[in-house]
């Protein structure tokens, strides 16, 4: 499952195995004995591509460790729902998709305008790419403000409107009060989305809203972009004109640079603008996700500890149905032409690395916590990102069947290697540079086997060590104190009779 | 003075750099004989040295005012509207005048007062010693010795007149050898590696013409080779790369035609690699104008090696390139990247190390001696001998170690510190970042081994800010002869001591793994390991910086410790006291009396160090330019924030030292 490609090579007697894997690593076996190479390399090719789903390794890893939380109910919609229901008077709770009938790519319950009923819900999901209508995807507090997400209207040619999508979408405005829609594709080629039946909303009859859009890349695109990239990570030997241009022909940075922009974009218009939001592009898959998980990222202090990031994680891509079963089918060594691989979860983790670099004191986990995130996403012996969407993960029934990767990281001993030390809840919006000049290769990632860290990772342990020495020195000051003012107390009533 | 017409004007505004929509701060600005300083309304103070100005530009007259750039050499970039064109004529006639200064007497450093008194700031010259660091590294010894042959500047007017040569060079043949180096800068030592009895020597290009051999030179060469017991075998490095080999040969088609024998004689030397054949052609262009390399024939033991560095002009108009680049507004990803390339810079960064690496690993692995040169013998040699010998002496990875490194191979070989930045009007093609990239070595060398330097990246920016500051005396002139002439310890003080009472800053706190702070540093060129140098380009840009800087908490975090491991000890050692006194049980009055007063006052200062440290966690973590206003995101940011207040915060610490 790590396997991205293999190939063979042979040298006399002597056979050679080059396995490219998905996390970027290329391993180089050399085995002696063609037939036996042959073999081990047809066993491996024959694992690597499996059929079916269950004959994966999640459905036969046993774990060897005590489960002491499911990580399958850790972040239920209903405990999710409950953290905002103090504030909440206009939003509820909504079963309409309980089979999946109503849109196959969202979860049973999802959250929308309490003044919208079940009825209208329906007739807005068939105006909608994929059934997936306006839902709320975060609710800022500070000023009641939202986000929500949905695929794109299906206006088509002749502008088709829908009275029920225009109800719902206005019912999350205030009185008086204006909105932003902000579409992560182009005008022009949102505007050609119509020929194929989609569109985005007219101004003449969402008056209320205004609409932006943004260009975010997709699918193939973002692929051929890490492709090139890792292409030229892994090599070692050229110059620094060659390595600085192949940067940025590899188009990387400028992908994170746009998603990031777009997120801080709708965190204004949240934060500062005091406007809700609602974002889609096509399906509302992809580019959407990273855009309202990463406005979150920046909003809200909880999405920056451990637990909230993972309630992030599986709100804002697992439940809300980004297809991690086609998007990860393959890395960065597999050119194939299956057109729905695309590194979009990877970019998005590349975007919060990027902001905790800016921020390194403002998020509790560290970025090993996202590398690990990296490479499950891609291969791992956990059921969590199986399947494409909530339905497809019922049907191959992962609660009873695998383990989730929560159950795994949530323990006290893996947790200790992912918490950042330097943390300090930080309540403040946090407002990230996107100015080239402040973005940076990912090297964690991308020059992860291609370099030694030996150093810096002897100057990250020292770090740590200066930490946790300050820990022991501020406790032991502080006991000191208390017993000098108890031995002060004590010579007191000693002294005044 | 009399350049100054007007001193202050109302209603400036100052710009934001890379704000697209002019979005600015109003204020005043005043000008005094040093410093050009801008108030604005929240009483943040932007000063800027006169020194430090590289350009000032008047641009066409707007609505709002008369547009002002200035430019300096310490990167910072800032654009003020002056709202009446002639208070901006004034300022911008005074700032021409005041930023070229004609006279080494009108620098900053001759007026520069720090109260102190004369002992002190002999004292403050007297802090770096060099023949204390030669001692250091072992020499004189059997084989090397103090000459007196340039002790009046008679030999060589731009070498100190301390000068270390093999002790068999007798001082014919180093007034011979000087006779046939450009500029007389024979070579002499460098560096001593003590263990491996190694060393760094350093001269300029050989004026070796076609045929003409120079005996003493080759003697000399001789010498330093004997003065290495271990390894007779030794490099000599010409630092200097291809040149324009084609357009020379279409107009000297006759030396042409001879420099093809030549080569075709060393085409068939066996010993010859393939890619040097280029550089090989170059150097021997530069022996048909009188200059060159060393006829390999005429030395023996001797391996010729070229490392491609370019000369001061390239390095000045790439520096140029960069910044036009990252100054642009609104800038793309891909306009960066592509900017970066063409700029060359980060290619000639890697040069220059590994030049450097080439140098070290020759010393530590072969015990072989190193000759380096270029043409002058005091750019690229200064650079290659420095970075070399701090590749190879942690010593010069401290604080002390490389104020050093800078006086011996910078400022004492007569790297030529007023010319290259620029501090009198003078010729601008000999205004080159040479130093600059030495220093920028060095931080790619911090990044690469986090735990080798004791000093952090405020030091390096620190003295890069007073190399162009000329307020004190260490970086004016050119030569050591000239800065006696210009009698700069009396009449200037010296860098070093203020940088050593200051050391707190500068310090890193991760320094001290053992496995670092010792070893020679071999550090990897693989091109991805050179990165653009953010805080030395965007020093003043606060927008760009990361809004919390881990290096500064942990900083913070070793003072605390620093102090807190002193609290318990005066904690631990005051409940001994009252432990005992209460043992002793029976305590006359007037003992506790006496001792009562004690604390009080002491838990006072306890008290308050709990007040002053915590506030400072809280300072560092506080976020910076939390406004969605000093970022770019898109026409729709600015569109918004109209009632914004901006936040430009222009002031980093280093222009308010140098007030």
């Amino acid at each position: 499952m790590v396997l991205c490609t293999l190939a063979r090579r042979f040298v006399g007697p002597l056979g050679t195995i080059i396995i490219k894997c998905k996390d970027f690593r290329i391993i180089q076996l050399d085995i002696p004995g063609m037939e036996e190479c042959l073999n081990i390399a047809s066993s491996i090719e024959a694992l690597s591509t499996l059929d079916s789903i269950t004959l994966m390794y999640p459905f036969f890893y046993r774990p060897m460790f005590e489960v002491v939380e499911d990580g399958w109910h850790s972040f239920l919609p209903e405990q999710e729902f409950e953290l905002y229901s103090s504030a909440i008077s206009e939003w509820r709770l909504s079963y309409v998709n309980q089979e999946f009938a109503v849109c196959p790519s969202y979860p049973p319950a999802v959250t929308v305008p309490k003044a919208i009923d079940d009825d209208a819900l329906r007739k807005v999901a068939a105006f909608r790419h994929g059934g997936r209508f306006p839902v709320l995807s975060y609710y800022h507090k500070k000023n009641g403000m939202v986000i929500m997400r949905s695929g794109q209207p299906l206006t088509g040619t002749n502008g088709r409107r829908c009275k029920e999508d225009e109800k719902l979408i206005n019912a999350t405005l205030r009185a008086g009060k204006r909105g932003y829609i902000i579409d992560t594709r182009p005008l022009n080629v949102a505007q050609q989305a119509r020929a194929k039946g989609g569109g985005f909303e007219q101004e003449a009859h969402y008056p209320q809203w205004r609409r932006i859009h943004k260009s975010i890349e997709r699918y193939h695109i973002l692929q051929e972009s890490l492709i090139k990239l890792v292409e030229s990570c892994n090599d070692q030997t050229q110059n620094m004109d060659r390595w600085l241009s192949k940067l940025e022909a590899s188009n990387w940075l400028t992908h994170i640079k746009e998603i990031l922009t777009t997120a801080c974009l709708a965190a204004q218009c949240l934060d500062r603008e005091g406007a809700s939001i609602l974002i889609h592009g096509t399906e509302g898959t992809d580019s959407t996700l990273q855009v309202t998980s990463l406005a979150q990222i920046i909003l809200e202090p909880r999405s920056r500890t451990i637990r909230g990031f993972e309630a992030l994680i599986e709100r804002e891509w697992l439940q809300a149905g980004h297809p991690f079963q086609q998007r990860c089918a393959q890395s960065a060594y597999c050119n194939s032409k299956q057109k729905w691989e695309s590194p979009v979860f990877l970019l998005f983790l590349d975007c919060v690395w990027q902001i905790l670099r800016q921020f390194p004191c403002s998020f509790e986990f560290n970025e090993n916590f996202l590398i690990m995130l990296f490479e499950h996403a891609y291969a791992s012996q956990f059921g969590t990102f199986l399947g494409n969407n909530e339905s497809e993960r019922c049907k191959l029934k992962l609660q009873q069947k695998t383990m989730s990767l929560w159950s795994w990281v949530n323990r006290p001993s893996e947790l200790s290697k992912l918490t950042n030390p330097l943390f300090e809840a930080n309540n403040l919006v946090i407002w990230p540079s996107v100015a080239p000049q402040s973005l940076q290769l990912w090297e964690g990632i991308f020059l992860r086997w291609n370099r030694s860290s030996k150093y810096l990772d002897e100057a990250y342990e020292e770090m740590v060590n200066i930490i946790e020495y300050n820990k022991q020195l501020q406790a032991k000051v502080n006991l000191l104190r208390r017993q000098l003012a108890e031995l002060e107390t004590e010579d007191g009533v000693q002294e005044s009779p | 003075m009399e350049h100054i017409r007007t001193t202050k004007v109302e209603q400036v505004k100052l710009l934001d750099r890379f704000s697209t929509s002019n979005k600015s701060l109003t204020g005043t600005l005043y000008l005094t004989a040093t410093h050009l300083l801008f108030i604005d309304a929240h009483q943040k103070e932007t000063w800027i040295l006169h020194h430090h100005i590289a350009s000032v530009e008047k641009l066409a007259l707007t609505t709002s005012g008369c547009p002002l750039v200035i430019q300096c050499k310490n990167f910072r970039t800032v654009h003020f509207i002056v709202p009446r064109e002639r208070d901006c004529h004034d300022i911008y006639n005074s700032l021409l005048q005041l930023s070229k200064q004609a006279k080494y007497e009108d620098l900053y450093a001759f007026s520069y007062n720090p109260k102190q008194n004369d002992a002190e700031r002999l004292q403050g010259w007297e802090l770096i010693d060099l023949a204390e660091e030669y001692q250091r590294m072992g020499v004189p010894n059997s084989n090397w010795q103090l000459s007196d042959a340039n002790r009046d500047y008679k030999i060589c007017e731009t070498y100190p007149r301390e000068l270390y040569v093999p002790r068999i060079a007798s001082k014919p043949i180093i007034v011979g050898s000087s006779k046939f180096r450009s500029k007389g800068r024979f070579p002499v030592l460098s560096y001593y590696h003590q263990s491996k009895e190694a060393a760094i020597c350093r001269c300029s290009q050989p004026l070796s013409g076609f045929s003409a051999r120079c005996l003493e030179d080759e003697h000399l060469l001789q010498a330093i080779s004997k003065a290495n017991p271990a390894n007779r075998y030794m490099y000599v490095m010409d630092t200097r790369p291809r040149h324009r080999v084609q357009s020379w040969w279409a107009t000297q088609k006759d030396i042409g035609r001879i420099i093809v024998r030549i080569s075709s004689k060393i085409w068939n030397d066996e010993k010859i690699r393939e890619s040097d054949e280029k550089k090989r052609l170059n150097a021997m262009a530069n022996r048909a104008a009188g200059k060159g390399y060393e006829n390999e024939d005429n030395y023996s033991n001797i391996r010729f090696q070229f490392v491609g560095i370019e000369n001061i002009h390239v390095m000045r108009s790439s520096l140029q390139k960069l910044l036009e680049v990252n100054g642009t507004k609104g800038l793309s990803v891909n306009d960066f990247y592509s900017g970066l390339e063409s700029s060359g810079w980060l290619r000639h960064i890697k040069a220059v190390m590994d030049a450097a690496i080439f140098l070290a690993k020759a010393i530590a692995a072969e015990s072989a001696s190193v000759l380096v040169h270029c043409s002058d013998g005091w750019d690229r040699t200064s650079q290659v001998c420095s970075l070399g010998s701090l590749l190879l002496d942690p010593y010069y990875r401290t604080i002390r170690g490389f104020m050093v490194l800078i006086e011996k191979d910078w400022i004492s070989f007569g790297h030529k510190f007023s010319e290259r930045c620029g501090h009198l009007d003078g010729d601008p093609k000999e205004v080159s970042p040479v130093f600059t990239q030495f220093l920028e070595c060095v931080w790619h060398l911090t990044e690469q081994f986090p735990q080798a330097f004791e000093f952090n990246e405020a030091f390096l920016l620190q003295i890069h800010e007073h190399i162009h500051s000329c307020q004190f005396g260490n970086f004016i002139g050119n030569c050591q002869k000239e800065r006696e002439e210009l009698k700069l310890k009396e009449k200037t003080y010296s860098l070093w001591p203020f940088l050593l009472d200051d050391q707190k800053k500068y310090l890193n706190p991760l320094y001290g793994s053992q496995s670092q702070k010792s070893a020679v540093l071999e550090p990897n060129t693989v091109s991805f390991n050179f990165k653009f140098w953010r805080n030395m380009f965007h020093q003043f840009d606060r927008t760009l910086h990361p809004r919390q800087s881990v290096f500064n908490i942990i900083m913070n975090m070793n003072e605390q410790n620093k102090q807190l491991e002193t609290d318990i000890k005066d904690l631990e050692s005051q409940i001994k006291q009252r432990k005992n006194k209460q043992t002793d049980g029976i305590l006359s009055k007037e003992l506790l009396n006496s001792v009562r007063p004690e604390s009080p006052a002491l838990k006072a200062t306890l008290s308050l160090k709990e007040q002053t440290l915590l506030p400072v966690n809280d300072v560092l973590r506080t976020i910076e330019g939390s406004s969605p206003a000093d970022n770019r995101y898109s026409e729709y940011a600015d569109e918004f924030s109209k009632a914004e207040p901006a936040v430009v915060s222009l002031e980093y610490g280093v222009a308010r030292m140098t007030c």
